[in-house]
């Protein structure tokens, strides 16, 4: 059904949108524009529960319409509190969508300084989702472990919680900015890929025929092995077995990351 | 060749290991030449040891030939352990290797003291020389000071590094005497008066030319021993206060004595490490920092030692019933930062968030304030209260029945042993 054939407002409606960031925003200019009673979000092509009672609509992503939305919140409300949003999109958790859509009405309502709300629901909702985030993409900061391959590109794999790859591009650029890398997420099946100029997304076609016929001698730098084992022992060694205390080291590391980190593998 | 190499690393990061700092925040250096590596951000941990502690920084000694003999350090001359050194270039190709590697922010750089005192910081100095200018190295250095160490070469570090430390390890001077008897105090503190005279001189200079070279960016830092000379908490923190106030201090580290000698002037060999009093400092430390407390409120003559069982705002809390009740609704973010369970970041929460609506318990529970330990200290928009009469006694029991210090199973008796 087209969004436009809606006439009756006080109907719920349930938007679907092709589950891209600027989907979502340009769902909340449509909802704002044409006085929707939105009862929930959809993606596209993807499986859902719906609500049966209500009207559907699917949205055309309009970059436009999305940027609008985006700068009339920077009116709103601090930058910090715009980027909690998008990193709250980014936890991919379901009913997300609704709730980022409930905070944005609450942060147009009118009120001073709105994002201090914390006793709001969906602010504070907004607020803990993006911590949470916000700490995984501290995580793959620290948890990256690259290794350089023969032909001098930086390689790490990584498996996040939530799906913080476009959080990741700048601090990696301007930290590496001398050396080829590529940090690739297994589970989403894509990554970032730096040249010493630019940051690229790339999705890669892993053949089986050829990871057979290269042995991992082949594929990594000579000096990789030396490295990694310092490490390893360096890990080792700076360890002081009378303060043992493996519950925090658990607690900071958890096992979840250990198949990726060198010094736990 | 490799294994001399794994050889070295090991002797020379374990006899670096208790030094604790590895903190690698507070710098500014950015990646202005297209090089490797920056030091801007509030530091990462990139993975922790089996004791817990963060891994931020490659932590070496530069070697372990040592011309001192303090009692309470494993490398002193008179220990019978295998000795080690690096050369410059193989501490830079570590560096440069394990960061590119995203194992590490940078390095940290101690080391014995052999020769003298300026050979050897001459030594360390020229590690970091040579990362910044040959390999465009802009990650975090930390670089030990050697006391004795003269202006010239403490001023060229400052150059090279994001920050120094000279560590005073014994918190008297009569323990330093004791355990330490070739180091003298005032060794310790001209480095750092140069060092402090020399950061804000910079800092001024910065403020009129953009582009006045860095000097120290993450400032200075020092470490204490804890529990190896017998002192008192007062005596640690009222030390760390003054290097706070008179030498604008960044940290001061505190680390509980682990047992590496059978010296009798020390604790014997097997006695546990006191993590839970080291821990105990460090809220003090904080509350010190970030809560507005005087040092004096919360150690003074009348209670030289903080309490192993409850924390010591609660503790401080407990003795000045007085303050309290605090109104969440209307009192100063000051007065909030006081109560009990409530930390910096819920305390402005509750300011930010009590002009929209008067806050209940249950706005405070979501806040993500602890209720268990608060609510005998605040009010709040809400008819019920958990501030009947209780003495002090009273609710230091209901609390401390109520929840148990994740130390107190283990850790309970080894307190006695250092109290």
């Amino acid at each position: 059904m087209e969004a436009s054939s809606i006439i009756f407002s006080d109907k719920p409606v349930n938007v679907s949108y092709d589950g891209t960031w600027y989907g979502l925003l340009t769902a909340v200019f449509e909802a704002y524009s044409k006085k929707w009673n939105v009862s929930g979000f959809v993606v596209i092509d993807r499986e859902s529960q719906s609500d049966f009672f209500a009207e559907k609509v699917i949205v055309v992503t309009d970059e436009v319409k999305a940027q609008r939305v985006w700068l009339g919140l920077k009116k709103k409300v601090p930058k910090e509190n715009c980027i909690q949003l998008y990193r709250c999109y980014l936890s991919e958790m379901t009913g997300m969508a609704f709730t980022i859509f409930s905070c944005i009405k609450f942060y147009f309502s009118g009120f001073d300084s709105p994002h201090l709300a914390y006793g709001n629901p969906d602010v504070l909702k907004i607020n803990q989702t993006s911590k949470m985030v916000y700490r995984e993409k501290h995580r793959m900061e620290a948890f990256v472990r690259f290794q350089r391959t023969a032909d001098d590109l930086y390689y790490a794999g990584i498996e996040p919680d939530f799906n913080v790859i476009p959080l990741l591009s700048q601090h990696f650029a301007e930290r590496y900015a001398d050396q080829n890398w590529l940090i690739y997420d297994i589970k989403r099946k894509y990554g970032i890929y730096y040249d010493q100029d630019k940051v690229e997304e790339i999705t890669l076609n892993f053949s089986n025929e050829a990871g057979a016929k290269t042995s991992v001698k082949d594929v990594f730098h000579d000096s990789e092995t030396l490295y990694q084992e310092l490490w390893k022992n360096y890990f080792k060694n700076v360890n002081i077995p009378s303060r043992r205390n493996i519950k925090l080291h658990v607690q900071h590391v958890p096992k979840r990351y250990w198949k990726h980190l060198i010094e736990k593998k | 060749m490799s294994e001399r190499l794994h050889e070295k690393l090991e002797i020379l990061a374990d006899a670096a290991k208790y030094d604790v700092s590895c903190s690698s925040s507070g710098s500014k250096r950015k990646n202005h030449n297209k090089g490797l590596g920056e030091a801007t951000g509030s530091g990462i941990c990139h993975t922790y040891t089996e004791d817990g502690r963060c891994v931020s920084l490659l932590k070496i000694l530069l070697t372990n030939h040592c011309i001192f003999d303090c009692a309470y350090c494993v490398t002193r001359k008179s220990n019978d352990i295998k000795r080690a050194a690096f050369t410059v270039q193989e501490v830079v190709d570590l560096t440069m290797n394990f960061y590119r590697r995203n194992y590490i922010e940078g390095l940290f750089l101690s080391s014995g003291i052999f020769k003298n005192a300026d050979y050897t910081m001459e030594r360390l100095v020229s590690v970091a020389k040579k990362l910044r200018t040959e390999n465009k190295f802009n990650g975090y250095i930390h670089l030990k000071t050697i006391p004795g160490a003269s202006d010239e070469l403490m001023h060229e570090a400052g150059l090279w590094a994001d920050r120094l430390s000279v560590n005073i390890e014994i918190p008297t001077e009569s323990g330093l005497k004791l355990l330490a008897p070739d180091k003298n105090i005032k060794d310790m503190i001209e480095p750092m008066t140069y060092l402090k005279k020399e950061i804000i001189r910079t800092k001024e200079e910065s403020k009129i030319f953009k582009s006045a070279p860095l000097f120290a960016p993450a400032g200075q830092s020092t470490q204490m021993i804890i529990g190896a000379s017998g002192e008192s908490d007062k005596d640690i923190m009222h030390t760390a206060n003054k290097f706070y106030k008179g030498f604008n201090l960044k940290r001061v580290y505190y680390s509980g004595y682990v047992p590496i000698s059978n010296d009798n002037r020390l604790p014997e060999l097997g006695s546990a490490v006191p993590v839970l009093r080291e821990n105990r400092l460090y809220q003090t430390d904080w509350l010190m920092r970030f809560y507005g407390f005087n040092v004096h409120e919360l150690l003074n003559d009348q209670f030289p030692n903080l309490d192993p069982e409850i924390d010591p705002k609660l503790s401080w809390a407990l003795r000045n019933m007085a303050f309290f009740p605090v109104d969440v609704n209307t009192a100063d973010l000051q007065l909030i930062l006081r109560v009990p369970g409530i930390g910096v970041q819920s305390a402005q929460k509750i300011v930010g968030a009590r002009r929209f609506n008067k806050l209940g318990w249950d706005h405070l529970k979501k806040i993500g304030i602890a209720l268990n330990r608060a609510k005998y200290f605040i009010t709040c928009n809400s008819p019920i209260t958990d501030r009947k009469d209780y003495t002090e006694a009273k609710i230091r029991q209901f609390i401390l029945n109520e929840s148990r210090s994740k130390f107190l199973t283990n850790g309970g008796q080894q307190y006695n042993l250092f109290g």
